[in-house]
């Protein structure tokens, strides 16, 4: 199963390659990630997309995470009502005689033209994974010279919908 | 010039209060933190990188190991560490010095063992330049350390050094690595309201105080269960529990097992204690985990070696477990009432408690039954020689149970740990988890300076010892009086076993007929060295040996087809066993 996971950390040198080192060690599958100091220059927030067997290994992944001595909090933020963030930079094979023709495409995605060449235009495009992914579909049939995507941040909304049952001992 | 030593030693002094004080570099800083952390003793091995801090520490009041291989110096930290309760220090230099106790810090971070190691480093300058002796050791070190720092600022050095010991020591303990860049060590170290050296550690506060309501629950569990059992592990020994775990158990009547690293919990001769679990471990504690209704775990990990096939084991059983560490709750073992605490404090939560107490005396009986019907056994004869039990026993009855062992891993420390009955917690020093051959004998050496009164047995195998074995000069420069027991059987023995066992008996480079003279090799580093070959020559000769107050090596051929039982093949349940009895 595919979870979302948020680790605040102490940002110094480091501290990146403990986190994913320590995911490797004990065979997690890291699909995408992203790091950023907070508000708090000295503080880091990582977001992980992490892919687990069962609830067993992402209990024990939460708590290796916890233990480390550079991290502050773990949280899983799957089940929670989140936004969820990535952005693309997408090159595209677009001459003139079909370049109106794709900015119609794009445009329902909001996604901004950021560079034109004379038959390539870059676009920029933000959203969840899954519009990232319908957007270049799109895009492909035209032919895709270039593509770069963030992975995926992510933050708790403010208001609540369910409760998410807690681990057991965290 | 020629100047006496007095003169010499004027010259060193502190100048008087005409100029102001001597500026303190890094390496000053350092020894002054050791010495305000108590250290009394460090394992080492001078190079380059560490000049400046061998220099500090030169007409220093701490002592100084100098072992003869960085390997020798960790393993010693370990051994000092494990019986002292006390944090092992060492220091390597860098490059191949620091890549030298990669095996040591291994070893402590399976074990939990409590180290702060200093690896010198090259200056900051040059640090990624592929300089002379560089190397990357906190890449390097960073699955293998509970933490690990490299010094980027000399005003930092304090506060890196005092959050190394209160990490390793604290919490579940583990080795902590401090990489100190030789300008850091020169540096000139000016104090200011930031170099206080406090530890500042908001990521890092180890839960000891166990949660009220999971003890309740757990008392109850226990005073109504029907057939407990407890299980102990190193947890207890690093908590200094014992003696509240033995309180337990007798208050309860449940009998207790251990994990091969939590012997010495309770006395090895004690009623209510039914053996070692595991692989190796008595039919009786394995069958009793199979058949308990209640599992408490103190202080274990619940280990492969220990819980054999994960999918049978203690199938009845409801789990208690208690561990200072959360990530080890659940992570092999489903657990229904876990405590995240130290154990003594649980346990004397627990016995705050007081529950009313359950019936388990049907339950000690048929246990009773089993250990009557299913002992641990040897064949012994005169035509077949000496026996590695045998040696293990005499051991055990010359030393009273109450000496210092420490092995390597294999078939020796199987034997130990079957047959050498533990009177005293922190007197067993084996590599349990990493299971690393050449620990046994320089930890003896650690341990014995840990404990200079004990007697202090290192039993090793022939094959095991020579990975270590240049630690005799520490021996024989120092005196120090451990003894050295190898149970020689030319062989790796466990590895020969499961040559025979599981590999069609294809011994395939496992048998070591050409050795060194052991007798003769001791004889070079000044040792007394004995060779022992029948079990009368080891009566007369083990007790002389043992006896005698000065280091000795003790060369004991044993037989070299004896296996370790009785067993649990890999992938099988606990139940199911085999070389329970005699043939």
């Amino acid at each position: 199963m595919k979870r979302i996971i948020t680790v605040t950390v102490i940002n110094q040198s480091g501290v990146l390659n403990r986190v994913t080192g320590l995911l490797m060690k004990r065979q997690f599958n890291i699909e995408s990630i992203t790091v950023g100091h907070t508000e708090q220059p000295q503080i880091s927030k990582m977001t992980f997309v992490v892919n687990v067997e069962d609830e067993q290994k992402l209990e024990q992944l939460l708590k290796q995470l916890q233990k480390q001595v550079d991290v502050l909090k773990v949280n899983d933020i799957t089940e929670k009502s989140i936004v969820v963030r990535e952005l693309a930079l997408v090159k595209v094979v677009a001459p003139p005689t079909v370049r109106a023709e794709i900015n119609s495409i794009v445009e329902p995605f909001r996604a901004a033209t950021i560079d034109t060449g004379k038959n390539v235009v870059t676009y920029q495009v933000t959203g969840n994974p899954e519009k990232i992914d319908a957007f270049i579909d799109l895009l492909k049939p035209y032919g895709i010279k270039d593509l770069t995507r963030t992975g995926v941040t992510a933050f708790v909304r403010e208001t609540q919908k369910v409760h998410t049952p807690q681990l057991s001992i965290l | 010039m020629k100047m006496t030593v007095e003169e010499t030693e004027q010259m060193y002094e502190e100048p008087e209060a005409s100029v102001a004080p001597k500026q303190l570099d890094g390496a000053d800083v350092l020894i002054e933190t050791l010495k305000k952390h108590q250290v009394e003793v460090v394992f080492g091995y001078p190079g380059g990188a560490v000049l400046p801090i061998y220099d500090a520490l030169h007409k220093n009041p701490i002592r100084h190991i100098l072992a003869r291989h960085e390997q020798g110096a960790i393993h010693a930290a370990e051994g000092y560490a494990r019986v002292s309760g006390k944090v092992g220090v060492v220091i390597a230099t860098s490059g191949p010095g620091a890549t030298n106790v990669v095996t040591g810090i291994a070893d402590a971070m399976m074990d939990s063992i409590p180290l702060v190691v200093f690896t010198g480093q090259v200056a900051t300058t040059v640090i990624g330049t592929d300089a002379f002796q560089e190397a990357d050791i906190i890449s390097i070190t960073q699955p293998i350390t509970k933490h690990n720092y490299q010094v980027k600022d000399v005003a930092d050095l304090p506060r890196i050094v005092n959050e190394a010991f209160h990490i390793a020591s604290t919490g579940r303990p583990g080795p902590v690595v401090v990489d100190i860049p030789k300008n850091m060590a020169t540096g000139i170290f000016s104090p200011t309201d930031e170099t206080t050296g406090e530890v500042n550690l908001p990521g890092y506060q180890p839960t000891t105080t166990p949660n009220f309501l999971q003890i309740q629950k757990a008392a109850n569990a226990i005073s109504t269960a029907k057939q407990p059992l407890i299980l102990a592990g190193a947890g207890v020994l690093f908590a200094k529990a014992s003696d509240q775990l033995v309180k337990l158990a007798e208050k309860y009547q449940i009998p207790v097992t251990n994990t091969l690293l939590g012997l010495g919990t309770i006395e090895g001769n004690h009623p209510l204690f039914i053996g070692m679990a595991g692989m190796h471990g008595t039919y009786t504690a394995n069958m009793a985990i199979q058949t308990c209704d209640l599992l408490i775990n103190v202080g274990a990990r619940f280990d492969d070696r220990l819980t054999g096939n994960l999918a049978h084991f203690a199938p009845n059983a409801k789990v208690i477990h208690v561990d200072i560490d959360p990530a080890e709750i659940g992570k092999n073992v489903p657990t229904e009432i876990p405590i995240v605490a130290d154990a003594k404090e649980a346990l004397l939560a627990l016995l705050e408690q007081n529950a009313p107490n359950g019936n388990t005396a049907a339950w000690l009986e048929s246990l009773q039954i089993n250990q009557e019907e299913y002992p641990l056994f040897y064949e012994a004869s005169e035509e077949k020689g000496l026996l590695p039990q045998q040696v293990v026993e005499l051991i055990h009855e010359y030393t009273n149970g109450d000496a210092v062992v420490t092995t390597d891993v294999g078939q020796h420390q199987m034997w130990a740990a079957q047959y050498y009955k533990f009177n005293h917690p922190h007197n067993w020093v084996t590599s349990g988890g990493l299971g690393t051959m050449g620990f046994g004998f320089p930890a003896a050496i650690g341990a014995q300076l840990a404990k200079p009164e004990a007697k202090v047995v290192s039993i090793v195998g022939d094959a095991g010892f020579q990975m270590t074995l240049q630690e005799l000069s520490l021996l024989q420069e120092m005196r120090i009086p451990v003894k050295i027991v190898i149970l020689n059987n030319q062989a790796l023995g466990m590895v020969r076993q499961w040559q025979e066992t599981f590999h069609g008996e294809r011994y395939s480079h496992s048998l070591i007929p050409v050795q060194p003279d052991f007798v003769k090799l001791a004889a070079a580093y000044d040792i007394k060295g004995y060779k022992i070959e029948t079990y009368e020559d080891a009566k007369a000769q083990l007790k002389e040996a043992l006896a005698s107050d000065e280091p000795v090596l003790i060369d004991c051929r044993v037989v070299q087809k004896e296996k370790v039982y009785p067993m649990v093949v890999p992938g099988t349940a606990l139940h199911e066993m085999i070389g329970v009895k005699p043939e």
